[in-house]
């Protein structure tokens, strides 16, 4: 029905990128870098009883849990906004990821040279989802820096997946990173029409 | 103080003031079960009865005179994600709240739209 088309033409398509690793490597500050809003936080609760119950009665006593996730959003146009979420920060939060990595264009692995195994988790997600992604490695001031092949041969990844060099506390590197994002989801999409 | 004022449902030092489940009669599943954190939703003018809806019901359709993702619902609303969901998936159900077709957030985004994506980030 016609009125109905021009009702769904009023709600944007939506589009996301994940923004990967450990804690305090600076995902925040990546998503703060190139988001057109202050990023926001939203959390989850979980409790011990899981998320396979429908009441919560009877649960008041059980330890309840809250998992942090930031995002930003910049508005392509009219019709398409991205938004970039990050990565809870501890391991045990993995089962939010699948809701977050669900329809996403890829991922960012954020990683840091003085801490490299923060990445590994991240990387070993996508890589079994087949979700593109590309390594950036935030180049702290006082961090030693290492030459890409170093980088790739400590985190294990090929050639094949983008490696590149940023300070997430700048807006034009950042933005560097989410093109390498896309082009690289353009890239796999093209391998598998062809 | 007004009731209608989300600052009286927040305080910054105990967090929220209501138990967040409360909201939602401890209901944990939304009776719509395609919203994303990224899924758009924005409120449509009815005429429908809003006497039943709650403060938070209404908090949400006045956020969403603009789309906003489910997400940023949740996170204007000071409320856990899945108490968005329960909250918008009855407002869906109503009829007040619209939300993206879920085939427009496609598993995998094609080559225009990221086409799209790409040239906007370059232009920020």
């Amino acid at each position: 029905m016609a009125s109905v088309q021009s009702e769904e033409l009023l709600v944007p398509a939506s589009v996301k990128i994940v923004v990967a690793g450990g804690f305090g490597v600076g995902k925040t500050t990546l998503v703060g870098a190139v988001s057109e809003i202050t990023p926001l936080r939203t959390e989850e609760l979980l409790t011990e009883a899981g998320t396979e119950i429908d009441d919560l009665a009877g649960v008041e006593g059980k330890n309840t849990t809250t998992v942090a996730l930031d995002f930003g959003r910049i508005t392509i146009n009219p019709e398409v906004v991205l938004y970039l979420f990050g990565t809870p920060g501890q391991d045990r939060f993995w089962f939010m990821w699948d809701e977050l990595a669900y329809g996403a264009i890829g991922a960012v692995v954020l990683v840091d040279t003085r801490r490299l195994d923060g990445g590994f988790g991240a990387i070993d997600f996508f890589e079994r989802r087949g979700i593109p992604f590309v390594v950036a490695v935030n180049c702290f001031e006082n961090s030693y820096s290492y030459t890409e092949d170093e980088v790739r041969h400590a985190l294990d990844v090929t050639d094949n997946v983008p490696l590149v060099m940023c300070d997430a506390r700048d807006r034009e590197s950042c933005k560097t990173v989410l093109a390498r994002v896309i082009e690289h989801a353009m890239s796999k999409l093209d391998h598998a029409v062809a | 103080m007004s009731p209608r004022s989300s600052d009286w449902w927040y305080d910054e030092a105990a967090g929220p003031l209501v138990r967040p489940y409360a909201l939602v009669s401890g209901r944990t599943r939304p009776t719509w079960g395609r919203l994303n954190l990224a899924t758009q939703v924005r409120a449509i003018r009815t005429s429908s009865d809003t006497s039943s809806l709650s403060v938070e019901h209404l908090e949400i359709i006045r956020l969403c005179r603009k789309p906003l993702s489910v997400a940023e619902v949740a996170a204007y609303l000071h409320a856990p994600l899945v108490v968005a969901k329960v909250l918008l998936s009855d407002l869906i159900q109503r009829g007040d709240v619209i939300t993206s077709d879920a085939s427009r957030m496609a598993v995998a985004p094609d080559m225009n739209l990221l086409q799209k994506v790409l040239d906007g980030v370059r232009a920020i």
